[in-house]
């Protein structure tokens, strides 16, 4: 496998030397991985914008012994303008960056299903297609969904009784009954908790009906579970612009 | 993995910008076959940097004196700024003599996902220093990426109230390269046709 092709969004780039740099990619065979782009940083550069964080690209990638190379790059879909002229946008898109890196814990290992969450959440984001942060909360709770910490939305995480329950719990799995309720146990509006199932089923109708004082409270204990699930937040998080 | 102080050495210029371990372990082996009265010169050239060097207090750039070398100029037209991200930047502005006004160096680019915020660069400096000048045009030239142009989208949100001429670098500049890599003329010409921005 000397030269091989993949589809990737770029995640992260680091400078290297003098004119290169080191991407962060994304790809839908192959996983997370991190490539060599020789010479990107050079404003007349073979490879343009399109090895820039957000890029959906066809690549072409020799493989090294440290480091792939990449040798060529065709843009898929080009969100990178939309995504930076509009900050919001932009520290959006930071944050399902970051995220989708955590969520591909070991480099070279295939991740179909969280790729296709990162290209339709961008997509959705280029294309202002919904809120951006109902977008990224929805995008987070589907993540920590693939990854196998779903949280439970109606039925009691730990006895299975059927809800709607008053306590969500981070440590317990999301919603929890009065008597498997943790001490530590949140109590969500209603509202709230049906937005995050609206958002983890991909009910777009019943999100954008929401009230932002739900999407708020929705924001706070999605980021809480996550961090819990991650060990460490994202650092991207707190700088989200959300209105 | 080597022992001691040589492994101590590889590992400090692994952190430095732009070298990876392979390169860090060729300079470490280089310093160690160097004479010893080289590395003493490398190793004044680094103290005295230290010392002397500190960031003018006006415009951020780097400066032996409390205020560099263009905001003592008192021929610089003081109704222009130029925003970028580093003090190279400066200079690489400079070779074009395209632009005449002071500079403001914001000291990087906004990137979230590395936790630089705002708040991390020097943009409430920027704030201050419009605030009490006679400051009529802003030119943002961060880099032609897009973490520079997500950066020019929030400082000219940011500076839309102050009701100044915010202008951006002309799209000459391919996206993508780093400012300090565009020549000369392709620089002069972005100067040139720089556009105004509106959001
Ligand atoms: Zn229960
Ligand atoms: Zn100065």
């Amino acid at each position: 496998m000397a030269v091989y092709r993949d589809q990737a969004v770029v995640l992260r780039t680091q400078k290297l030397g003098e004119a290169d740099r080191i991407i962060t990619l994304f790809t839908k065979e192959h996983g997370r991985l991190r490539a060599v782009a020789k010479g990107v940083r050079r404003t007349k550069s073979k490879f343009g914008a399109r090895l820039e964080p957000t890029s959906f690209v066809d690549l072409q990638l020799y493989a090294g012994k440290t480091f792939d190379i990449v040798t060529q790059a065709q843009s898929i879909e080009n969100f990178g303008e939309a995504l930076a002229t509009d900050y919001k946008n932009w520290t959006t898109a930071n944050s399902i960056l970051e995220a989708a890196e955590r969520f591909t814990e070991n480099e070279h290992e295939p991740a179909l299903q969280q790729f296709n969450l990162v290209v339709g959440a961008l997509r959705a984001l280029a294309h202002d297609t919904y809120d951006s942060s109902l977008i990224l909360d929805a995008y987070l709770l589907r993540s920590l969904g693939v990854a196998g910490f779903a949280p439970s939305m109606t039925t009691c995480s730990k006895c299975d009784l059927p809800g709607p329950h008053k306590y969500f719990s981070l440590v317990g799995g999301g919603s929890v009954c009065v008597d498997c309720r943790p001490s530590a146990a949140a109590t969500p509006a209603p509202q709230t908790l049906s937005l995050m199932a609206n958002l983890m089923t991909g009910d777009w109708n019943g999100a954008v009906e929401s009230e932002p004082r739900s999407r708020r409270e929705a924001s706070g204990l999605i980021a809480a579970y996550l961090q819990w699930h991650l060990e460490r937040g994202l650092r991207s998080l707190p700088l989200v612009e959300r209105i | 993995m080597y022992e001691g102080a040589i492994q101590d050495l590889i590992d400090e210029l692994g952190r430095l910008p732009g070298i990876g371990p392979k390169s860090a372990q060729r300079i470490a082996f280089h310093i160690i076959q160097s004479e010893r009265v080289d590395i003493s010169r490398l190793t004044d050239a680094l103290r005295t940097v230290k010392e002397r060097v500190k960031f003018c207090t006006e415009c951020g750039n780097i400066t032996e004196e409390e205020l560099c070398r263009i905001c003592r100029d008192p021929r610089r037209d003081q109704t222009a700024i130029c925003v970028v991200e580093e003090s190279k930047d400066v200079i690489s502005i400079e070779k074009t003599r395209e632009f005449r006004g002071k500079y403001h160096v914001l000291g990087g680019a906004i990137s979230p996902i590395d936790g630089i915020g705002p708040e991390n660069l020097r943009i409430r400096e920027l704030m201050v220093r419009l605030a009490s000048t006679e400051i009529q045009e802003i030119i943002i030239a961060t880099d032609p990426n897009l973490e520079g142009e997500a950066t020019a989208a929030y400082l000219a949100r940011a500076l839309k109230p102050l009701g100044m001429k915010v202008s951006r670098l002309a799209s000459g500049l391919p996206v993508g390269g780093d400012l300090e890599y565009a020549d000369e003329i392709t620089l002069g010409r972005a100067f040139e046709g720089r556009r105004t921005l509106d959001s």
